[in-house]
């Protein structure tokens, strides 16, 4: 079995979403944001990407829960005739 | 030309996070690298979702966001014939077509497909000239970034601090690219190179979105950026029927047959660039399916690199404005200081300078130029703010260092198999090829990096390329095509042809001149025959010319050789390969399902742009 690549991409954005999120509600209504036309952008991205990373681990986590399953099941010959999935 | 650029600590934490997480999959995937078949071909073992990101993620390179926000800019939603007409045809066809032959034959690279098709030297001469486009094009990526962390002034904060001096900011932009691009192909090769080429594409999207949101909430929605710009730069089909009414310069002819057909069929069908990805899936008929994913989220980037373009023209110059706040009861006044080139600008597009006497460039008629290679950059310098700015400074740095990949991981594969193991040491063991293979990974970079200083005479970066694969790819299609679908073409003539394809297209490039363009580089370096209207004519006449004369060339030298046996042409020639079974009984999920939406939707957006 390989590196499910859904787990370090979801680890990814899920940390980047909530840098942006908490920074975004303690800066949030400040003059930072002049630029972006007054909205508050960095929290309203910042939550989109917590939900797209938190989403994407999850889907990776059950996905390699399963292939370990699956593995499990598989007689031990699947593998070496070449039986190898990786990234899901 | 533009202030310092202010980086918050906020923003330094999103590269650096970026930057772990991109090593730390290489770090993740070394333990798998066993064989060079791991290394070089990720053990065909990814699936087709995976492959068909990092299929059209590898193509993501400067040419593609700073070049497609350029010509945006410049010329307007035409530059969707990029996409439109330039790509998505192609991978159609690359998919239902070609794919079968590319996989089924078990070749490990395209240089090697011409040698089971064709002969020894058909290969030798595709895979040299492959070697160097990649070397070429990694070093241009490599450059144009380099150039772009300097112009936007991204690091001097930090080299102040440092107290190093401003002038090495070029050069180690270049080795920190250089290193964090080796570090991961040299732990984890294709697999590596493929994965973090998705992790780009999710990041451009996440960093360039916000942009185009924002940039369209500013100049007041779709209706609003209709309104601010001229009515030529919303239309893609108008004024097509005449190379001199429209902003390209190129008639619907040329348009179609040379950007179309013959470099986009080029570039998509043959590039193993691109290829590679799709060799690297786990059966035929994902393989298949690669390009045909790759084409769905290609065929909406328009939205996300070219409309940035457009939102920075329609966009209102920039100039000195004090603003006056009142914070807890107490007047703050925040005055933004612009600089010249953005003050003579126009929208947020500024002025070109010359570099070496700081002053704004000007054209015939006395107006500054444009430095249309900014406007993305200058768009996320102006509406994005701390934090934000990380993001989309990241998602640009992401970009260059995806197309800086797929060039690298090609080269390695393709300096391998194709140099390496044929013609300099045969039989060696897998082992000593996997460790070849890393060492070629450590080679490209230098050679990318002896190219990038080598490159900077070209501002244009998108032109660049196109006359590169102008010159070495639009031939090849030609070979290709005859080699799948003619079973009389023979190595010979193949050979002839890619020659003669090659020697037509530099004597079209050094015989013509666009107008306005001083012999050279450009063009006319042998006498000027003809003028064409703009760089983008000459480039695709270029390959029209290119592709005729390998198609005629080739065909007349295999008429008069002998073709191989039929037995041996059975799976890498269309007429004599038996159709593979469907293994997708459902109807929708066959790829040729999704290859007639996928056209029904191009068809659909040219029209809504027409």
């Amino acid at each position: 079995m390989n590196l499910d690549l859904r787990i370090p991409m979801g680890l990814m954005f899920t940390l980047v979403g909530l840098i942006l999120s908490v920074y975004g509600w303690a800066t949030r209504g400040s003059l930072l944001y002049l630029r972006a036309d007054n909205l508050d952008v960095n929290l309203y991205w910042g939550l989109v990407l917590l939900v797209f990373g938190s989403g994407m681990f999850l889907l990776g986590r059950r996905g390699e829960r399963r292939a370990r399953e699956e593995m499990l099941r598989k007689p031990p010959q699947a593998e070496a005739q070449g039986g190898r999935r990786r990234g899901h | 030309m533009f202030g310092h650029t202010q980086l918050t600590a906020i923003d330094w934490l999103i590269m650096l996070l970026y930057f772990v997480f991109v090593l730390g999959i290489g770090f993740a995937l070394k333990r798998y690298m066993k064989t060079s078949k791991d290394f070089f071909q990720a053990g065909r073992a990814l699936p087709a979702w995976i492959c068909g990101l990092a299929f059209m993620s590898a193509n993501l390179g400067a040419q593609e966001v700073i070049g497609m926000g350029a010509s945006g800019a410049k010329y307007g939603i035409a530059t969707s014939h990029f996409y439109w007409i330039g790509a998505i045809p192609a991978m159609i066809f690359v998919g239902i077509f070609m794919m079968p032959f590319y996989y089924g034959s078990k070749a490990r690279s395209v240089p090697e497909f011409l040698l089971l098709r064709f002969d020894e030297k058909t290969r030798a001469l595709n895979a040299c000239s492959f070697a160097v486009m990649t070397v070429f094009s990694s070093g241009i990526s490599m450059y144009a970034m380099a150039l772009l962390i300097q112009t936007l002034h991204i690091f001097d904060g930090l080299f102040l601090t440092l107290g190093l001096p401003l002038g090495w900011i070029f050069h180690f932009s270049m080795l920190l690219s250089a290193i964090i691009v080796l570090g991961y192909i040299f732990l984890g090769g294709l697999t590596s190179a493929i994965y973090n080429e998705v992790l780009q594409f999710a990041l451009i999207i996440a960093g360039f979105l916000p942009l185009v949101l924002i940039g369209l909430h500013n100049v007041g929605g779709l209706s609003g950026l209709r309104a601010a710009l001229p009515t030529a730069y919303m239309h893609s089909w108008r004024g097509m029927e005449h190379a001199s009414t429209n902003p390209l310069g190129v008639d619907a002819f040329g348009l179609a047959m040379g950007l179309g057909f013959v470099l986009s069929f080029g570039y998509w069908c043959t590039d193993f660039l691109v290829i590679q990805t799709a060799m690297a899936t786990d059966t035929q008929e994902n393989a298949r399916r690669v390009p045909l994913i790759a084409a769905i989220p290609k065929m909406f980037f328009p939205f996300l690199v070219i409309l940035p373009g457009l939102l920075a023209i329609a966009a209102t110059t920039p100039h000195n404005v004090t603003t006056e706040t009142v914070v807890n009861g107490t007047i703050v006044r925040e005055t933004r200081v612009v600089s010249k080139a953005e003050a003579e600008g126009h929208g947020l597009v500024p002025a070109k300078m010359d570099p070496l006497t700081g002053k704004i460039v000007l054209d015939a008629s006395g107006k500054p130029e444009l430095d249309y290679d900014l406007a993305i950059p200058s768009m996320l310098l102006h509406y994005l703010p701390s934090g934000l700015l990380g993001l989309g400074l990241t998602a640009l740095l992401a970009s260059f260092m995806s197309g800086m990949a797929g060039n690298v991981t090609a080269f390695n594969t393709v300096w391998t198999y194709d140099l390496y193991q044929s013609y300099i040491r045969k039989g060696a063991s897998d082992q000593h090829y996997l460790k070849m293979g890393r060492w070629a990974t450590v080679g490209g970079i230098l050679l990318s990096m002896a190219t990038a200083y080598a490159a900077s005479n070209f501002n244009n970066i998108m032109d660049t390329l196109q006359l590169v694969f102008s010159l070495v790819n639009a031939p090849l299609f030609a070979t290709f095509l005859l080699g799948m679908f003619w079973k009389r073409t023979t190595g010979n003539g193949a050979f002839a042809g890619l020659i003669a394809g090659t020697a037509a297209a530099m004597a079209h490039h050094g015989l013509t001149l666009p107008i306005e363009a001083h012999p050279g580089l450009h063009g006319g370096w042998i006498a000027v025959l003809h003028h064409y209207p703009s760089d983008m004519a000459q480039n695709f006449w270029t390959a029209i010319w290119a592709f005729s004369t390998n198609f005629i060339v080739a065909i007349v030298v295999s008429l008069f050789g002998k073709p191989k046996p039929e037995s041996e042409l059975v799976g890498l020639v269309h007429s004599l390969t038996p159709r593979a079974k469907a293994t997708e009984h459902i109807w929708w999920k066959r790829p040729e399902a999704l290859a007639v939406a996928l056209l029904v939707t191009v068809v659909v957006l040219n029209l809504i742009f027409r």
